[in-house]
């Protein structure tokens, strides 16, 4: 639990942490550094330097700008669970935030480094996918954004380029009539999700007009159910209607299973059928 | 006039302290001069060392020494076992501080860096290179004792360590005669103790006086002293152990370690202070753990339930080395305690202590009992169920009658008060039981699996008459010892020899001293853990400190009212047959107006200005108390669970305890007791347990991974309690520590059962995993 030699830098600004970054070779951010120290404890990661951008004011906070959600990188857990904003334009978000680990861990862990470090059994990823976020970067190449199902690209890897640092995420406002929940089945060590399921649906008229349904923790980056979403568009979110949409979803699994001590892929797949359709349960109940 | 605080649940000093950070624990200590130490563990469960070189590591920054099994050998003694089961063909192989030729366990010590930051020492460790030739691993305890098994120590073949059995009547002319037999295979899974506090030792070498002080994380700094001695070759009286604040032990704190060793060694070779701390992933790997048995298990009964035999083999994993206690607790704590609360006749059991290339296991919270209350548990709920009766009958069927003073055992124990129904039925009325099977029938009918279970239980502890400790083995004795010491102003220390560290006995010592002569309790101060500061005692574990430690501070306390009535008859010129006490004043029967307060008479007894004829001055005494018998705490406890048939979750709705631990100094600590004990047992039911892969790795070496009981997976724990007192200690106590953990595992085990009977479902190995009940229910839908 001692960490290897580092130096520590802190960034006044974002344009100034790109510039450490690009200075020191090796470098990495630290924003709440509830997975980055850990890691580093035990000397699974160890940077040459840190360089420190939780004293960035701008990265931090919620505002909505033009029907989106903007939430600075640097915004912790309990400050996004208890929004008003976020909870009346993206509820699911709130919900997901309002589970991570406990509540030390939701008063230090960022937004911005959960997204960035992208453990696949981590709760907001599920939730922000599933509501079309997008990542705002900035780097030494200026600024741009990257759509949140794109933004991971492999078991712990994301599209972020050297230098780059994630400034905020911008989530549209759910329609009018939406319905959305969050539920997880956590691990009872670590508490992170074995299973999530962020879904939201949208019902017109007593039918299903939209949905969108992704799950996290049953493989290394998160599964958009698109088998669930097709069956569910058009339905009549009834409980057959749900079953069957929740049935569905055996067929979206392509991607590199998750398995460890506690659960196999097997039992995570079963699992996600389950928690599916608990999730398609309330948020269905909860539209219109 | 004092209030009487014995009996009452007041608050435990200890806490502010603790609760503030203000305590002062071993890695808290600095001292001039101090370099700090770090040990290089084995990543490999079994290999030969072909080569380590340290040269690399010995050039770092601030690296002041690098020492291998190489330096140790000769200078250091390899650490001993002390518990020696008798007639059990036990093997003692080697255990060196640091291992030179072979590793056994990952986490076995390799080398030592010595550095002047602990950094630098972490930093320099990475130098090191170790050349390694891997062997075959075993951990699983039944596999590592069959042939072809990988072999650990040349001198233990089959890595049988010992052979142990207990026999009483004829168990097979039993089980020949039965009407009827159930088996089972219980398996409890390897623990780890996980106190607060991590392990830590600070060693101070003076050469000109050769002192050895050496800090330490201990539970029983005496035996410490005792063993450090045995290991460092430094002669005991000029050994000191202290053992500062300690958080927390639950057993993993009584070993000697090689690490406190290693720091003695190190300070030995530079002649400064040395200190070194585990990390929490070095707890993981190096501290002993608990339990890791399986059980191969049966019961003989009539056809109406009543028990006639129980037999048992016993696999019990010991991991790569004996540790300090180790043998006598699958044997003396384990096997003695087979006939529970139960009159059962006929008991034979055979027990295989098994090396296996994990951590060392010795004893952890409830040490043995557990590990006997599951099986006799769980086995009653199987016969109940192969019966068709109801569990709780079964038990009732085979208590043993109240009794109050000694009831025998086939096992050779004398049991020494009980009131066992009496427990069940306290227990059965606070869970509404029938209501409840009511509940459960209708929660089936909907599909529903809600399940209920219940446990007796009877443990020894207490420990123990140091006759019997050398009858089976213990390398010591089980008294202790106290001095009360009155001052001048009336205030009192109390020296003991055993070494509370979370339990309490602060405040609950004081608590006697203040009911048997009347001082205010805050008036009296607990002295504990330093071997220079305190009398001989044999440390805080078997739930003895309170029923044995404590004693002695009562027959101390004793003896300072004994003294006190004799200079108060003197100074109330009476004589002493006259004089009555009462709330602290002593004086001439009928005229309570005149009399001496026990200050009056710690003011005279100090200053001796007029004492009477003969009697030395001061105030103070101290009494040595070796138990007649161990102590039987019993009790009954209930869990309600409900398990999800869609995802194999458990929900442990409801927690009822019932304890009988004789007479209570301090209710609430009890009540604390009891808190802690029972989710530390409900932990391997639902969530605990360390797992190995094929080639001994574990792969629980964090808290990502191991999981330990927490609040939110707790009901809130009901707890009652009867009170049958002890007949043979001087205060009626019996002792509460261990109780929880005893009961818990089998009450919420034979709960989860429950709930999963009317699948087929009959046993799963623990922890309970969501997972493995799910692969059961399926297995069971799929008519498997
Ligand atoms: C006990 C515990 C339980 C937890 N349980 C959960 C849980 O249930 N669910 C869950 O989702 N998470 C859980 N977490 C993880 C938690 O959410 C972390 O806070 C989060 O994953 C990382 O955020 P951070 O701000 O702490 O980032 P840090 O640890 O500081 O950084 C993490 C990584 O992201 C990089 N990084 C950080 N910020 C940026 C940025 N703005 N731009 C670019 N790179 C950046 C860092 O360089 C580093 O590589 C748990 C953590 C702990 C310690």
């Amino acid at each position: 639990m001692y960490p290897a030699n580092t130096t520590y830098h802190r960034a006044g600004s974002v344009a100034e942490a790109v510039q450490l970054l690009a200075d020191n070779e090796g470098a990495k951010v630290l924003a709440g550094g509830h997975s980055l120290i850990p890691a580093m404890k035990l000397r699974l990661a160890a940077p040459q330097a840190l360089v420190d951008i939780g004293h960035i004011a701008a990265l931090r906070g919620i505002s909505l700008e033009g029907g989106s959600l903007v939430i600075g990188a640097l915004t912790n857990f309990a400050t996004i669970a208890s929004s008003e904003l976020v909870q009346a334009n993206a509820p699911v978000l709130a919900e997901a935030t309002g589970v991570v680990g406990d509540p030390a861990v939701r008063n230090r862990g960022t937004i911005g480094g959960n997204v960035s470090h992208g453990d696949p059994a981590s709760d907001p990823p599920t939730a922000l996918t599933a509501l079309g976020a997008t990542y705002n970067v900035s780097g030494p190449g200026g600024e741009r954004s990257i759509a949140a199902s794109d933004f991971p690209t492999g078991l712990l890897e994301n599209a972020l380029q050297d230098n780059e640092i994630l400034t905020g995420v911008s989530v549209p406002a759910l329609a009018p009539g939406s319905g959305s929940a969050y539920v997880k089945f956590p691990h009872p060590a670590s508490r992170y999700a074995v299973v999530g399921v962020a879904a939201i649906v949208a019902s017109q008229g007593g039918s299903c007009s939209s949905a969108s349904v992704v799950i996290g923790g049953v493989e290394t980056t998160p599964t958009r159910a698109s088998s669930v979403e097709a069956a569910l568009v058009g339905s009549d979110l009834g409980n057959d209607a749900l079953d069957a949409a929740a049935a569905a979803v055996a067929g979206d699994f392509t991607g590199d299973p998750m398995s460890d001590i506690f659960a196999s892929d097997e039992y995570r797949r079963a699992m996600a059928a389950v928690y599916l359709r608990r999730a398609l349960g309330i948020a269905a109940s909860r539209a219109g | 006039m004092t209030t009487r605080v014995f009996s009452s649940g007041i608050r435990r000093r200890e806490d502010p302290r603790l609760i503030t950070g203000r305590a002062s624990y071993t890695d808290d200590i600095k001292l001039p001069g101090m370099v700090y130490a770090a040990i290089l563990r084995s990543m490999y469960a079994h290999a030969n060392i072909r080569s380590i070189d340290t040269s690399a590591a010995a050039g770092q920054p601030g690296v002041i020494a690098v020492y291998t099994g190489a330096d140790t050998e000769g200078a250091l003694n390899g650490l001993p076992c002390a518990w020696l089961i008798p007639n059990s063909d036990l093997k003692t192989p080697a255990h060196p501080a640091i291992a030179k030729d072979r590793v056994r366990y990952v986490g076995d010590a390799v080398a030592v860096v010595v550095a002047e930051t602990r950094y630098q020492a972490e930093d320099a460790l990475e130098h090191i290179v170790v050349e390694y030739e891997p062997l075959d691993a075993v951990l699983n305890p039944k596999d590592a004792a069959q042939d072809g098994a990988p072999q650990l120590h040349d001198d233990a073949p089959n890595n049988v360590a010992f052979t142990w059995a207990v026999a009483g009547g004829d168990a097979d002319a039993a089980f020949a005669d039965a009407d009827v037999t159930v088996s089972d295979v219980i398996t409890l899974p390897r623990l780890i103790a996980n106190p607060m506090e991590p392990r830590s030792a600070i060693a101070q070498w003076v050469g000109a006086t050769g002192e050895l002080t050496l800090w330490n994380t201990s539970q029983n700094p005496h035996i410490a002293r005792f063993l450090t001695c045995v290991v460092t070759g430094v002669p005991e009286h000029k050994i000191r152990v202290i053992a500062p604040e300690v958080g927390g032990g639950f057993g993993s704190k009584i070993p000697y370690y090689p690490d406190e060793a290693i720091t003695a060694f190190c300070s030995m070779r530079l002649g400064v202070p040395v200190k070194w701390t585990e990390t929490r992933s070095e707890n993981y790997l190096a501290t002993t753990q608990g339990r890791d048995h399986i059980e191969e298990v049966e019961m003989a009964a009539t056809s109406d339930g009543k028990i006639t035999g129980l037999r048992t083999t016993v696999y019990a994993g010991l991991g790569a080395y004996l540790s300090t206690a180790a043998p006598g607790v699958p044997t003396i704590l384990h096997g003695l305690m087979y006939s529970g609360a139960y009159d059962i006749p006929n008991i034979s059991g055979t027990i295989y202590g098994v090396f296996n290339n994990g951590t060392p296991v010795d004893a952890y919270r409830g040490a043995g009992r557990p590990e006997a209350t599951t099986l006799i548990e769980r086995l009653v709920d199987v016969l109940a169920a192969e019966l068709g009766m109801d569990p709780v009958e079964v038990r009732r069927k085979n208590l043993i009658p109240k009794f109050e003073n000694g009831h025998d055992v086939v096992t050779g124990l004398t049991y020494d008060s009980g009131d066992y129904g009496a427990t069940l039925d306290t227990v059965l009325d606070a869970a509404g039981y029938s209501a409840l099977r009511e509940e459960q029938e209708q929660a089936r009918g909907e599909g529903r699996l809600m399940g209920v279970g219940v446990s007796t239980y009877v443990e020894i502890c207490g420990l123990g008459p140091s006759q019997v400790a050398g009858a089976v083995g213990f390398q010591g004795g089980l008294w202790e010892s106290a001095i009360v010491r009155f001052h001048p102003t009336g205030k009192v220390n109390v020296m003991v020899g055993s070494s509370p560290h979370g339990q309490g006995e602060e405040t609950t010592f004081a608590q006697i001293v203040a009911e048997e002569v009347g001082v205010g309790v805050d008036d009296v101060e607990i002295i504990h853990g330093d071997t220079d500061l305190t009398p001989m005692g044999w440390g805080t574990y078997g739930s003895r400190t309170t029923a044995v430690s404590g004693a002695a501070v009562t027959l101390a306390t004793r003896k300072i009212k004994d003294k006190s009535k004799a200079l108060a008859a003197h100074l109330l010129e009476a004589a002493t047959e006259d004089i009555e006490y009462e709330d602290g004043r002593f004086f001439v029967r009928g005229s309570p107006d005149q009399h001496k307060t026990i200050q009056d008479i710690a003011l005279m007894a100090n200053v001796a200005w007029d004492m009477p004829e003969g009697m030395e001055p001061g105030l103070e005494a101290s009494a040595f108390y070796d138990p007649p018998n161990f102590t039987y705490p019993f009790g009954a406890h209930l869990a309600v669970v409900e398990v999800d048939p869609a995802t194999g979750q458990i929900d442990l709705q409801r927690y009822i305890a019932v304890d009988d631990c004789g007479v209570q100094i301090n209710p609430m600590i009890v009540e604390g007791q009891v808190h802690g004990g029972v989710a530390q047992g409900v932990g391997p039911v639902l969530w605990e347990g360390v797992v190995y892969d094929e080639s001994g790795q574990p792969l629980t070496g964090t808290m990502l991974d191991y999981a330990l009981p927490r609040a939110d997976g707790l009901p809130d724990i009901e707890v009652q309690s009867n009170t049958t007192p002890s007949p043979h200690h001087p205060l009626g106590v019996k002792g509460v520590g261990e109780a929880g953990t005893i009961a818990s595992t089998p009450t919420v085990y034979n709960a989860v059962m429950d709930a999963l009977r009317p699948l087929g479902i009959t046993r799963i190995d623990m922890p309970l995993t969501p997972e493995k009940v799910w692969r059961a229910m399926q297995d069971a839908r799929n008519g498997g």
